[in-house]
């Protein structure tokens, strides 16, 4: 303790700097293992909804998978094409990589664990997740090659077309917690009544449109247009390989955790237990957000093995003709209620 | 620490601004217009407006530069061809932005800015209120004519761009409805083929 408060002074007033930069790190490793643990445990679910085995081979019960993969993507050679646009092209995954870490940065695991505690939080996320949508149009215009073109075409509609529906969407989360602040929205959550004082159950079609929308938004099954392999190959990654692709595959598994995450905190009352009333297990702790969010990650690969995938031109109807008038109305409605309650 | 970082989003905004007319691929231009829109956000959060830099990123790069982004990439511009008459229309363009520059040093050049001006500036913000809740607060009461005009001139705007482009064409429409509607009975006629004969 002693040398922890020589330290402290000897940092001086670079000391917060310096807390953030080790919050991040310990943030950033407990991200990408949970994107390991993503790895193995969709593969694994596919394999028993599919009546297989799964990854079985490395390591005990297969767990080593995902460090194997790893493993192969760093040892393969990259190989950037002769047309590409080299610059953009190497550019476009970092791009990605970094904007799908920074998003964790306001995502408060537990009270208090958060690494920057912000009043535009939400905003925040927001803007993040929408800046990733360059990465995709990035790669795929810079492969100079027709299927990640088309593929980067189909994103960046499909992809600012489901933001409006999820902007709405946390609009309404938003005018029942009367804040911005992610923390502050988990607090708002905290009632009496538990489980049924999370917005998930009091919002609960706004929860379902989130879901379906931030289905989209990670360009996940049934969504999946950007990368159809029945039409477009692999899409916007088909010229990509060995680590190049495989910061492109960390950026899609990092949105699933983000996206999840944020709909613990937003819907699911993060680390608030369901149950306050109850002595040991009514204690708020980080064991609920992680139970909460990995039950949403479980139900992202669920979806995969049960929705066959949609037609363009349905994605497209889906997010303007249906998810946007609901949800318009749906803030009308909530600001009418928050107004007449509040009063 | 901020004054670092205000010189760093400048740096970076002046250099990606100038490098947005001298990129050679009009893709580049709009990549390097969308890292100026990036260091704006960034020094509006400097300014302790979080909320309007969070909005910048949001709306402009997030949606209206990735139109951009698409136009530029769908339309291929070729620069040769447009460089070839660079030179001739060189002397008028150097005129009228020397005339422009001109008026702007004379105009700006000539600002005094009061000493008790600042002041109010800094003034209005109630203690204890978010950035957000307080220009919620001035828009939605004081400015809400405004508001809504500008609400009322973008929609006019909307619908002035779809009338333009709007064509009677015979377009095929999928008829949602009756495309789910369809049973086998209405669709599939089976028929037994003789042997050797055909349909």
């Amino acid at each position: 303790m002693q040398m922890l408060n020589s330290i402290g002074e000897w940092l001086g007033p670079a000391l917060p700097a310096v807390m953030a930069a080790l919050k991040s790190l310990v943030l950033l490793v407990a991200v990408l293992l949970s994107t390991a643990v993503l790895i193995y445990g969709e593969r694994k679910v596919w394999a028993a909804v599919m009546l297989r085995r799964g990854p079985n081979v490395v390591g005990p019960w297969g767990v080593l998978q995902a460090f194997a993969d790893f493993l192969k993507f760093i040892l393969k050679e990259p190989i950037i094409p002769d047309g590409a646009n080299k610059g953009v092209f190497l550019l476009a995954p970092y791009i990605g990589v970094v904007l799908a870490f920074m998003a964790w940065a306001v995502i408060p695991v537990n009270n208090g664990w958060v690494v920057a505690n912000i009043n535009v939080g939400v905003l925040y996320i927001f803007a993040v997740s929408s800046l990733g949508v360059y990465s995709i149009i990035m790669a795929g215009w810079a492969s100079n090659s027709k299927y990640p073109f088309l593929s980067a075409l189909r994103a960046a509609a499909q992809m600012v077309s489901y933001e409006v529906s999820i902007g709405f969407v946390i609009v309404t989360v938003l005018l029942c917690a009367g804040s911005l602040n992610l923390t502050e929205i988990v607090e708002a959550q905290n009632t009496k009544y538990g489980i049924l004082g999370w917005y998930g159950v009091r919002l609960f079609p706004m929860f379902v449109i989130f879901f379906v929308s931030a289905l989209a938004e990670t360009n996940r099954p049934p969504f999946d247009l950007a990368e159809a392999e029945s039409e477009l190959v692999a899409g916007y990654a088909v010229e990509y390989s060995a680590s190049l692709y495989l910061l492109q595959f960390l950026t899609e598994l990092v949105a699933i955790l983000t996206m999840s995450s944020l709909m613990a905190v937003l819907f699911l009352g993060g680390w608030l237990s369901p149950f306050p009333w109850i002595p040991v297990i009514g204690a708020p702790s980080v064991f609920w957000f992680l139970l909460k969010g990995w039950s949403v990650v479980f139900m992202f690969s669920l979806v995969k093995l049960i929705v066959p995938r949609y037609r363009y031109d349905q994605l497209m109807r889906l997010g303007w003709k249906v998810f946007l008038p609901i949800s318009l109305v749906a803030v009308i409605i909530v600001a009418f209620v928050v107004k007449l309650a509040g009063a | 620490m901020a004054v670092a970082f205000f010189y760093l989003f400048s740096a970076i905004m002046l250099a990606s601004a100038f490098m947005v007319i001298a990129a050679r691929n009009p893709v580049h231009s709009v990549l390097f217009l969308i890292l100026a829109f990036v260091n704006a956000a960034g020094l509006f959060m400097l300014a302790g407006a979080e909320f309007l830099g969070m909005i910048l990123i949001v709306v402009y790069v997030g949606a209206v530069a990735v139109l951009f982004l698409f136009v530029v990439m769908m339309l291929d511009v070729d620069f040769a061809e447009l460089k070839r008459g660079f030179l001739q229309v060189l002397p008028i363009g150097a005129i009228v932005g020397a005339v422009v520059a001109i008026e702007l040093i004379l105009v700006v050049g000539s600002w005094a800015i009061a000493p008790e001006g600042s002041a109010p500036l800094g003034a209005p913000m109630k203690p204890g209120l978010t950035n957000t809740q307080a220009l919620g607060q001035v828009l939605y009461t004081q400015y809400l004519l405004f508001f809504q005009l500008a609400g009322l001139v973008l929609l006019t705007a909307m619908i002035g761009a779809i009338v333009l482009t709007l064509r009677h064409k015979v377009v095929k429409r999928q008829n949602i409805p009756e495309q789910n509607a369809r049973t086998q009975a209405g669709v599939v006629e089976i028929k037994k083929v003789p042997f050797r004969a055909g349909v």
